[in-house]
């Protein structure tokens, strides 16, 4: 653990260092590529703004997680328990892939509304997907094994389902979720920068249009380190639900 | 002293006119067999004979094969066979989420039966302790040796309590000694039950078998068992038991030119 960790921060600082000799040797105007260091008096300056809007952005990269999540595992059930359904709900499933989520955030926008509704559609749209195809093949990849001694010992095809296919699914269940969690942030950003009034993309916007690039530097690294430990604490409470994932 | 609970009479089971077609090829024509009530009848043959595809056939389990509709498969008391059969398969099979008891009590938990009667557990306990597993209870089976696993569906499947049980290739993935200890095992817990096991390992089948047939060509026929005296199982050296595996090793190659 403590090795990562010392892993980490070696990975950040050598990143950091990186960014501050490509500033030294081409001698970027802080308007073109603003330093570590006038990033970080940013941070300063402006903490309580990035605060204050980081903690939308948040609040729509959960729900949208959760909603998202949700859905998905529903989404994966009901193609499961009723086979002839599955045929019209994954062509809508592709559809909702194929539709670039940029394309279709205005419209979100539209119907949803400038408020936090929009976002989270967004991020919904963007990654219930990955969750409902893995679910959905850890299900349809049950071990056959397990199935046969079902067979055998005459357990119904419902508690099949729940206490052996639906764990059994689990790990895959898992890997979707761990792709959805890193998907979320950036479903939540989308949304902000197609019509917002709030939240971290729309700072970033703003801060892009007055030329305060060193700002949007520093919304860019908390919503990096937002990210990172959304999908750290995700990742670890997966683990301890489901020990026995390879 | 497993089998004092099995309240149930072991019968024979008899297969008449069995024909299965997979696609083009035809894998059993019109084959009839008997498992003897209360005995172990052992099944070898080279590798995609149909050894199997029987098995399943049996427990009722999906082949992906054609079958006649005129075969005839029943027990000599005429009960349904479906619900009295138990089924073991080359891999444990434990379902890695659940404890070592959780997983053999799986049957009476998944059909709602445990919570009517506590009698399931302490038979479960009791039969984990024959298998040496009494300290491991708790445990999950990654926690568990590949043997210490096999033991726990062997016990699993004697919990399931049922006068027949298929076991295909119950131990192959298992080093010779562990293999050699469940055997005795197996023997011990098994008798009384009508059993047809599936194995790759002639020694294994003459320990273990009072009927060990050998399986061969296409349609694959059974032919005269060979019946090893003495109950099972069987000492490994035993002068009898080593002349009949040579016989029987004979047997498997000409099996196998088929």
């Amino acid at each position: 653990m403590l090795k990562k960790i010392i892993q980490a921060v070696i990975v950040f600082l050598s990143l950091i260092l990186l960014w501050q000799i490509v500033v030294w040797i081409f001698k970027f105007p802080p308007y073109i590529l603003p330093g570590p260091w006038l990033v970080l008096k940013s941070f300063q300056h402006e903490a309580l703004l990035i605060g204050t809007q980081s903690i939308p952005t948040i609040i729509e990269t959960l729900m949208g997680l959760l909603i998202g999540c949700l859905m998905g595992i529903t989404a994966a059930l009901i193609m499961v328990l009723f086979r002839p359904l599955r045929w019209w709900l994954l062509p809508i499933l592709l559809i909702s892939q194929a539709i670039p989520t940029f394309a279709i955030a205005p419209l979100l926008v539209i119907w949803f509304g400038y408020g936090m509704a929009s976002k989270i559609a967004t991020t919904v749209i963007m990654l219930f997907f990955p969750v409902t195809s893995a679910f959905y093949d850890g299900l349809s990849r049950t071990p056959t094994g397990y199935l046969d001694l079902a067979n055998t010992m005459h357990i119904s095809r419902w508690r099949t389902l729940w206490s052996i296919r639906i764990p059994a699914a689990l790990p895959a269940l898992a890997s979707g979720i761990r792709v959805a969690t890193a998907f979320a942030p950036i479903g939540a950003i989308i949304g902000e920068w197609v019509g917002a009034s709030k939240g971290l993309g729309f700072l970033m916007l703003n801060a892009n249009a007055r030329m305060q690039i060193a700002l949007m530097f520093a919304c860019l690294i908390t919503l990096v380190i937002f990210s990172l430990l959304l999908y750290f604490i995700v990742d670890k409470l997966l683990q301890l639900a489901i020990r026995w994932q390879p | 002293m497993m089998n004092n609970h099995n309240h149930q009479n072991a019968p024979s089971l008899h297969i008449r006119n069995l024909t299965l077609r997979y696609g083009e090829n035809t894998l059993f024509n019109n084959l009839s067999f008997t498992l003897e009530a209360s005995k172990c009848s052992c099944l070898l043959g080279p590798s995609g004979v149909g050894k199997s595809t029987l098995l399943r056939f049996i427990a009722g389990l999906t082949t992906g094969c054609q079958q006649n509709a005129d075969m005839q498969i029943h027990a000599s008391d005429h009960l349904p066979i479906n619900n009295r059969i138990a089924y073991m398969a080359q891999t444990d099979l434990l379902m890695p989420w659940l404890s070592v008891l959780d997983n053999v009590l799986i049957g009476y938990r998944l059909r709602g039966e445990l919570r009517k009667d506590k009698h399931h557990r302490l038979r479960a306990i009791e039969l984990l302790g024959a298998v040496g597993l009494q300290d491991s209870l708790e445990k999950k089976p990654e926690e568990l040796s590949g043997g210490m696993r096999q033991r726990a569906a062997l016990a699993r499947t004697l919990l399931e309590n049922k006068p027949i049980v298929l076991m295909d290739e119950p131990f192959s993935a298992l080093d010779a000694i562990t293999k050699l200890h469940l055997q005795e095992l197996a023997a011990e817990l098994l008798q009384n039950k009508t059993v047809l096991l599936i194995t790759h390992d002639p020694l294994e089948a003459l320990r273990l078998g009072h009927y060990v047939y050998v399986m061969s060509g296409q349609p694959a026929t059974l032919g005269q068992p060979i019946t090893p005296q003495g109950e099972p199982a069987r000492n490994l050296t035993d002068s009898a038991i080593l002349t009949l595996q040579g016989e029987l090793l004979l047997q498997l190659e000409q099996a196998q030119l088929c």
